[in-house]
């Protein structure tokens, strides 16, 4: 019997009212998988992304983590089964440093974030391991520096490591490249190329070098339904998803 | 540093904000020891500095570390003061008993309040913290049997510290008592302060949302904030009772709340030592004011604290100590 997905959608739609965001979405997401989600600004990414992470709750269709349905568990509980997303718009700790940021991560991870004694900086394994990512990302030169005063590409890594701190089996990224310059752009992109085999990563993103370098399957979301799902070559060769993006979208 | 920690991870480790070992930790202490030989009629006015003190510091870790905005805070002293008063007269009057008592019932009232008022932010979160001490207040004033009414709870004196140091008029016994309390308090706001829960709660004050998004259960990591900071705040209140050995019903106060709210933001709040500048500065400057001009004393604290918050808005200390943790 083939194992199962880490991540199952079956049938998923949200309604607001009479408004169908997303409708009958049905996708899986395999360890190791490199998959893109890509559609027009209003297809319903972020919606998905919101459904699949467990901010929103759907309407009808269930939500499977391997065997486990995860359809009416919280997002904190999802998290802790390894369900992890980054955000759209930084939301990080601003005031605490880059080292403190991910440390928050890694200690919630290892259940040490209740205890009201023995000192942080005592805590030897956790800060091996907030020292490993912060190497790993790149972020190491700016482990002191208050996350404010870090330049916006800067606080994307961080946004990134800080979903890594929590060690997660599914990677949610929410259009981590929005807002780089090119060569942030590149930063991230061998970042992301370097995250561990075993991780399945689903990626939203509107640069299209970047999703065409990164995944292996593309997902195309217009009005809220997937219209096609395919590799690479497929999807770019594809009429309809040409005719989308170039915006004359052929009704019926 | 630790043994076995390597001289890489020793640097590494300066990358958190720490509340370290200073001289700013070292000085109040320092001060209370040499003021008792010159205070001389003084005395009970350093004592009262010190028991706000205590109850400035447990309002810094709810209020400085946790971003919890209370105007309430007298709830968890007054349910400690009454917790102590009540104890002396109808149970036992030892005094560090009596503290654990006052202790427990500011655990107590934060535990009960705590998951309902920390639920809520802003303007609903002040309301709510208000409406506890208010309530409390009022019970305080309807149960006369138990805590005496309007009049004040009284005719209860601890027995003697340790059984060979009795409290006697002079103030000296309640001294060191409360130098002592004050010592310990400080020492578990550091520790507490220092520690991954420490991290989670400042976490918890930059972004509640992505908190919770960690995995972390925000709610329960504040209620026990809370009821550490009611722990703290009841021994205050302890120490008021026995000290002064009469509970009055404005323990309750709103007054009370706003003075050691003005007090922490004066000294610096999210920075423990904050809490002892403010606290010396409220109570000196508002017993020497009150003595000059019983009238317009408050108008100069006005006037002070709008200087205060437009060119020192993190506090007195941080001019003392520009880069104190945060």
């Amino acid at each position: 019997m083939p194992q199962e997905p880490l991540l199952r959608l079956d049938d998923v739609s949200k309604n607001f009212g009479a408004l169908n965001v997303s409708r009958n979405v049905s996708l899986t997401l395999d360890k190791g998988a490199r998959q893109a989600l890509i559609g027009p600004n209003g297809a319903g990414k972020t919606t998905l992304i919101n459904l699949i992470s467990g901010v929103l709750h759907p309407t009808s269709g269930r939500i499977h983590m391997s065997a486990v349905d995860v359809t009416r568990v919280s997002a904190e509980e999802r998290v802790r089964l390894g369900l992890v997303r980054t955000f759209q718009i930084n939301s990080l700790f601003p005031k605490l440093t880059v080292a403190e940021n991910v440390a928050l991560g890694v200690s919630a991870h290892a259940r040490a974030d209740w205890r009201p004694w023995g000192e942080m900086c005592r805590q030897a394994g956790i800060l091996e391991a907030t020292e490993t990512i912060l190497v790993s990302t790149g972020l190491a030169p700016y482990a002191g520096v208050e996350v404010a005063k870090l330049a916006y590409g800067q606080q994307r890594l961080v946004e990134i490591a800080l979903a890594l701190a929590l060690k997660p089996k599914i990677l949610l990224l929410d259009e981590p490249a929005a807002g780089l310059s090119g060569a942030e752009r590149e930063a991230l992109l061998a970042l992301l190329f370097k995250l561990p085999q075993s991780l399945a990563v689903l990626i939203i993103e509107h640069d299209m070098s970047l999703v065409f370098r990164l995944a292996q399957k593309i997902t195309v979301l217009v009005e809220g339904t997937i219209l096609v799902e395919g590799t690479v070559d497929e999807v770019r060769n594809n009429p309809q998803v040409r005719d989308v993006y170039l915006g004359h979208r052929a009704h019926g | 540093m630790s043994k076995d920690s390597s001289p890489q991870q020793s640097n590494f480790v300066t990358n958190f904000s720490r509340h370290r070992l200073s001289w700013l930790d070292v000085l109040p202490f320092a001060l209370i020891a040499g003021l008792f030989f010159v205070a001389g009629s003084y005395l009970p006015l350093i004592t009262q500095i010190m028991i706000m003190s205590v109850f400035a510091l447990s309002l810094d870790l709810i209020l400085g570390y946790a971003g919890v905005e209370t105007l309430g805070h007298a709830a968890l002293f007054g349910a400690g003061a009454y917790g102590a008063g009540i104890f002396a007269l109808r149970a036992s009057p030892d005094p560090m008993l009596g503290l654990v008592v006052a202790g427990l019932a500011g655990t107590t009232v934060a535990a009960i309040t705590g998951p309902v008022v920390l639920r809520a932010r802003g303007i609903t979160l002040v309301m709510l913290t208000l409406a506890v001490a208010t309530m409390l207040l009022e019970l305080a004033n309807s149960v006369q049997w138990l805590t005496g009414g309007a009049d004040g709870l009284y005719g209860f004196q601890p027995s003697p510290l340790f059984g060979k140091f009795p409290f006697e008029l002079d103030g000296r016994t309640a001294y060191w008592y409360a130098a002592m309390v004050l010592l310990i308090v400080f020492v578990v706001c550091k520790v507490v302060v220092n520690s991954p829960f420490g991290l989670t709660i400042r976490g918890i004050r930059e972004n509640r949302v992505r908190m919770r998004l960690l995995g972390v259960p925000v709610l329960r990591r504040l209620v026990t904030m809370y009821i550490i900071s009611g722990f703290l705040a009841g021994v205050a209140g302890g120490l008021s009772a026995q000290i002064t050995q009469l509970v009055a019903l404005d323990s309750f106060s709103f007054v009370l709340s706003g003075n050691v709210l003005i007090m922490l933001v004066l000294g610096g709040a999210g920075s423990l030592n904050g809490a002892f500048l403010g606290a010396a500065l409220f109570v000196a400057v508002s017993d020497r004011a009150a003595a000059v001009s019983p009238f317009h004393w408050l108008f100069a604290l006005g006037i002070g604290l709008i200087l205060v918050v437009r060119y020192a808005p993190s506090g007195l200390v941080r001019l003392l100590a520009p880069h104190g943790s945060r």
